[in-house]
């Protein structure tokens, strides 16, 4: 029985009353709702809190965990500062829509099997389409497309996956499995989908900049995150996500590089940053799955405070190129701060959260003596630095002087941008704090003085390496190809060159069908044609009259030659 | 840079942005000296070399900017080129 009440539903009747109602009780309804949720989150126990009997199977819609409730509760934080963030602008059916995503989101924290999970999956693939689609423009009604036809391709691909699982082992426990057969590669693909893994990364660049100011706030929060809880409850020290999670990381540098967008630049290291999780789990040991669920748990505060600050800008000025933007800083100095703090917290600069969790994922992978795997992401970390720590503040607030004056962030945005600083900061100087609510215990110390000397040096080479490379970094009005391409491009023009084939084919079948038929509509009607009143033509053969007698003749005739045939 | 009558503000006059230059020059050189007397402990062997951190976060930096310019000339379209007018070339790549 329903012991517990789901905190998802919680939020799922927050979703409601925004669409029911108005003014300042919606307001209230925006703000408490996820309050009331955090509650709930906090008052499920460890174990499973609730079951219901569903077919022949017992679903457990919470089961509750250190893990779990981590995730569910940065989860409900987010949607308050999210809410806080985006009430006065948003309409309230993007608003709705970003509730019950999030809602979907909570739901997966708190699943205790694999028929609930799925269906919160679903959940957030619906609502989450709705939120790209209140962008609201030509670009991003495509995109909302787009975005639906992958994240329901993957749902198809993890329900495959969990048909077979359940049916092999006749469980529906969410619990650690091996990749070892066709289901549980459905039920991996299926979830690294929504973690935006490749080949597929390019839907998450595709949709998310394409969403409102508001709207990608929530989005960069929940789906990539939720989907790395799912793969350390499900494949923990997978190995292979070792490699998907550091082609992540490189892909994510790279395309952020050669991007223009601001808010895709923060998109392609939402990729970036989510392979350094993915890398952790395939890691696997306590350390490293403590330092996803920290780096996940960071990097949703950081990285919405880095799309708070974008949407700012979007919001005041209407541009979002960098090619556009420049010297904002002037008059948006605290939307220039937000975005600093959020820069310095996702490139890990000592004393920011993502110092504090980001080191605890190196260290793993220097426990397990992974070299390649640990140099690689102390280039990434440089990499960070590169194109989210400098690149994004640089290219926006400062570089050349666009000649921009708008006005800096509103009350609202100001105060839900402030909080998520309070937390990046804070979780970058109390990190053992931070440090007793993670899943494992945690014996890590992120401050000794030679890691903090080697970070810095690092990043600040890196710094370097940005303000002298800056002619080869002069921002370009391109786009970069995508694996996207194949289906946007090549597939449809394949599609378009075999439906031309076809149609040139039909043409000819046509034609040639035209020509059979006046072939025999013309020796029909030579046969066949009555006498034409208006016509002395003769009748054709089978058409013309006979007298009587002529056929009484040949009547006799064949009748004769019947009975001659009859006696021999 | 310098727009005479416009950009006032002190943080992009010339001479501001020729200071920070040197603070991040004389930063930069602390920090690799700060390693004669703070041991950095190497858990991979070279990352404990001296100066390791500060060329292998240049170097990694470079060679990404080097490799995404690389890859720029393959990858880069025109903002235009997902837009729905299929008449235009579209540009297959060599």
């Amino acid at each position: 029985m329903l012991e517990h009440l789901p905190p998802a539903l919680i939020l799922l009747a927050g979703a409601i009353l925004i669409g029911i109602l108005r003014g300042h009780l919606r307001t209230a309804v925006v703000l408490l709702a996820p309050l009331a949720t955090l509650w709930a989150v906090w008052q499920v126990p460890d174990g499973v809190a609730a079951t219901i009997p569903f077919l022949d199977y017992v679903i457990e819609p919470v089961e509750g965990s250190p893990l779990r409730r981590l995730f569910a509760t940065i989860f409900a934080g987010m949607v308050f500062a999210g809410g806080l963030y985006a009430f006065r602008l948003a309409k309230w059916y993007e608003l709705a829509a970003a509730y019950a995503y999030a809602a979907g989101a909570i739901g997966v924290c708190f699943a205790g099997d694999l028929i609930t999970m799925f269906l919160y999956w679903e959940l957030m693939a619906l609502f989450s389409t709705i939120v790209v689609w209140c962008g609201n423009t030509p670009g991003a009604r495509a995109a909302g497309v787009r975005y639906a036809i992958m994240h329901l391709l993957g749902g198809i691909i993890l329900k495959v996956g969990i048909e077979g699982v359940v049916v092999h082992t006749g469980s529906i426990d969410l619990q650690p499995m091996q990749v070892t057969n066709f289901d549980t590669w459905m039920i991996l693909i299926g979830v690294l989908i929504n973690a935006a893994a490749p080949p597929v990364s390019a839907w998450l660049a595709d949709a998310y900049p394409e969403s409102s100011p508001t709207g990608s706030v929530f989005l960069s929060a929940f789906t990539t995150k939720t989907a790395v809880l799912a793969l350390i409850m499900l494949f923990p020290g997978e190995s292979i996500l070792i490699w998907i999670g550091l082609f992540m990381v490189m892909y994510g540098i790279i395309y952020a590089l050669l991007e223009n967008d601001a808010r895709r630049i923060l998109a392609y290291s939402i990729v970036n940053q989510v392979g350094f999780m993915v890398c952790a789990v395939g890691i696997g040991t306590e350390m490293a799955l403590n330092g996803a669920a920290a780096h996940a748990f960071a990097h949703i505060i950081y990285k919405a405070l880095l799309f708070m600050s974008a949407g700012v800008v979007i919001y005041r000025t209407g541009k979002h190129k960098c090619t556009e933007l420049g010297g904002l800083f002037r008059t948006m100095p605290l939307t220039a701060f937000c975005g600093i703090i959020g820069a310095l917290a996702i490139s890990g600069v000592p004393l920011t959260s993502g110092f504090t969790t980001k080191t605890m994922i190196s260290q793993a992978a220097a426990n397990q003596e992974l070299v390649a795997v640990y140099l690689l992401l102390a280039a990434a970390s440089a990499g960070v630095f590169l194109h989210a720590g400098i690149k994004f503040p640089w290219f926006v607030f400062y570089q050349k002087d666009s000649g921009l004056r708008p006005k800096d962030a509103p009350w609202n945005m100001g105060a839900a941008m402030m909080i998520l600083v309070v937390f990046c900061i804070g979780i970058g100087v109390f990190p053992n704090v931070f440090y007793q609510y993670l899943p494992y215990p945690v014996d890590y110390q992120p401050y000794t003085a030679g890691k903090v000397l080697f970070y810095l040096q690092l990043l600040l080479f890196s710094g370097l390496a940005f303000f002298l490379l800056l002619p080869l970094m002069r921002r370009t009005e391109t786009i970069s190809l995508d694996t996207d391409w194949i289906w946007r491009v090549l597939l449809f023009r394949m599609m378009k060159t075999i439906g031309s084939i076809l149609a040139a084919i039909g043409q000819s079948l046509n034609d040639w069908f035209k020509r059979v038929s006046a072939y025999v509509l013309a020796n029909a009607s030579h046969h066949l044609n009555a006498e034409d009143v208006n016509n002395d033509k003769e009748p054709g053969l089978l058409a013309r009259s006979r007298p009587i007698g002529r056929t009484a003749m040949w009547i006799a005739i064949l009748l004769t030659a019947y009975v001659i045939a009859y006696y021999f | 840079m310098s727009n005479p009558n416009t950009d006032d503000h002190w943080l992009v006059r010339p001479k501001t942005i020729r200071y920070l230059w040197y603070i991040l020059y004389g930063v930069l050189a602390l920090t690799v000296l700060a390693q004669i007397f703070i041991k950095v402990k190497g858990y991979v062997g070279v990352d404990g070399w001296f100066g390791f951190g500060a060329i292998f976060g240049f170097a990694s930096c470079l060679a990404m900017v080097l490799f995404a310019k690389l890859l720029g000339m393959f990858l880069k379209r025109d903002e235009e080129y997902y837009k729905e007018d299929e008449t235009t070339e579209g540009g297959d790549n060599a």
